[in-house]
């Protein structure tokens, strides 16, 4: 039955369908948790005793940064799915998440740098973790960079399944050098980003928002992986009678 | 297949490689021309007061060697991949990544090798003292293969685009980053009299991951080139 699963998932027609009934539920879901998340972030969890308000940006930040990691993971593993058994939908995953991934860093970034203006007083500082998450950047465009520079779709997709397989073996190395550079050259700005007693009330928020940017993933790649496949398969038949059923 | 007919192509693939270098001295001048006119574009910058360039030093040596291995890696697989040799290597019946491994190896005698017996020359012009330039050395030696190493994944990936050389770059230099962070303050911490061990023991663990994995990359990045 497991076997089964997988090869009708495997199958453009098959996730096109059920993928366009998840699609709703999980948005809907997302929009629940993010606005949970936000009321209780932002109202009902109290102010820092040292930050005051400017934390709550923190809500943002923090799971903008655990999903650029865990997106760029995902895209590795589906891009490796893809190139050892040839599934073209994990292919079509690997890209799909790509953008996302991109943007997610990107908000980290920015949110990162919007919250060190009033606590570090700069916008930017040469901070283990946002020079990572800023190289983490560079990684994603240049896997998109890649992917747009190949004409053909399905060896462009191979192809970038092995650069984020290089990326996936060196975004570790890259973290802990960038962590080590940082410690013998910084000294004056100690950055308490994640203190590890975090209090519930904040926690509790916190871990809403990451969950609603989980589904906030989930749903959008699935829209997009949807475009995706309709591209590629737009030459069968069953995409034909899709469109001129519409 | 035994091993020793592999041995004999590897050989042989090595002693063409260079021997085509040979042939056309100017292409491997040229990157190494480059590499002495930035770091001495750096000076002319930053103004030429001795204690800030002694500090600068290090990491400027390091980009500028960055930047020259990126200028010449192209030249791995471009000729090989117009003139459909490359094709060949993917349809005999040897391993690819020994054969991507020779071509690396040879790449890194051609262009690595020069970019390091230039480098004293380097540290002197930027005042670093002569511990620090030995070091210098030590992880120049040891890095550059790394460079052309995880260059040649890149460069498999894009050879077979028109303009690949922007996405090169693009590629390649984000993964070059711990390399020049570690080599760098190891040169740092030799100009402060400090001892270098870690660093290098670092640099080494560079190389080893990167001359067993990164062959296998090419190799299935070539595949995919080609196909």
């Amino acid at each position: 039955m497991f076997n089964n699963f997988f090869h009708k998932m495997a199958s453009p027609r098959y996730f096109y369908n059920i993928s366009g009934h998840l699609i709703p539920w999980l948005a809907a879901s997302c929009a629940l948790l993010f606005l949970a998340g936000l009321y209780y972030g932002l109202v009902k969890a109290p102010p820092d005793y040292q930050q005051g308000d400017s934390y709550r940006i923190m809500f943002i930040h923090v799971p903008a940064a655990w999903m650029s990691m865990f997106i760029y993971v995902v895209m590795a593993g589906a891009g490796a799915i893809g190139l050892i058994w040839h599934i073209k939908l994990a292919e079509v995953m690997a890209i799909s998440s790509a953008a996302i991934g991109a943007w997610f860093t990107f908000l980290a970034l920015v949110t990162g740098s919007i919250w060190g203006k009033p606590m570090w007083g700069t916008w930017w500082v040469w901070d283990a973790r946002l020079t990572s998450e800023l190289i983490l950047l560079f990684l994603y465009l240049g896997v998109i960079a890649l992917y747009n520079a190949i004409d053909d779709k399905r060896t462009a997709a191979r192809a970038v399944a092995i650069l984020a397989l290089v990326g996936v073996v060196n975004i570790p190395i890259i973290h802990y050098s960038v962590e080590w550079w940082n410690t013998l050259h910084q000294g004056p700005t100690v950055t308490k980003l994640d203190k590890p007693s975090i209090h519930l009330s904040m926690l509790i928020p916190l871990l809403l928002m990451a969950f609603a940017f989980k589904l906030y993933y989930a749903f959008v790649v699935l829209m997009r992986a949807r475009c995706e496949v309709l591209e590629r398969e737009r030459h069968t038949v069953w995409v034909r009678e899709l469109a001129e059923k519409k | 297949m035994t091993s020793d007919s592999l041995t004999r192509a590897f050989a042989l693939l090595l002693k063409r490689d260079l021997l085509l270098a040979m042939r056309h001295r100017a292409e491997m001048i040229n990157p190494l021309l480059f590499f002495v006119l930035v770091t001495s574009l750096f000076p002319l910058g930053i103004g030429a007061d001795p204690i800030l360039l002694r500090a600068v030093g290090p990491g400027v040596i390091w980009v500028a060697a960055l930047l020259a291995a990126l200028l010449s890696l192209e030249g791995i697989f471009r000729s090989d991949f117009e003139d459909g040799t490359l094709e060949q290597f993917l349809l005999s019946s040897h391993p690819v990544s020994v054969l991507v491994l020779a071509k690396v190896l040879a790449h890194w005698l051609i262009t690595g090798l020069p970019l390091l017996l230039i480098s004293p020359l380097l540290g002197v012009l930027l005042g670093l003292p002569g511990d620090a330039i030995i070091i210098l050395l030590v992880t120049l030696a040891l890095g550059t293969p790394v460079l052309s190493l995880i260059g040649a994944v890149g460069v498999a990936l894009t050879v077979g685009l028109r303009k690949g050389g922007m996405i090169l770059s693009l590629l390649v230099l984000p993964l070059y980053v711990p390399l020049l962070i570690f080599a760098a303050s190891a040169v740092d911490t030799a100009a402060a009299g400090l001892p270098v061990t870690a660093h290098l023991s670092l640099i080494s663990a560079l190389l080893v991951l990167a001359l067993s994995l990164s062959p296998l990359a090419t190799a299935a990045a070539l595949r995919i080139s080609l196909s």
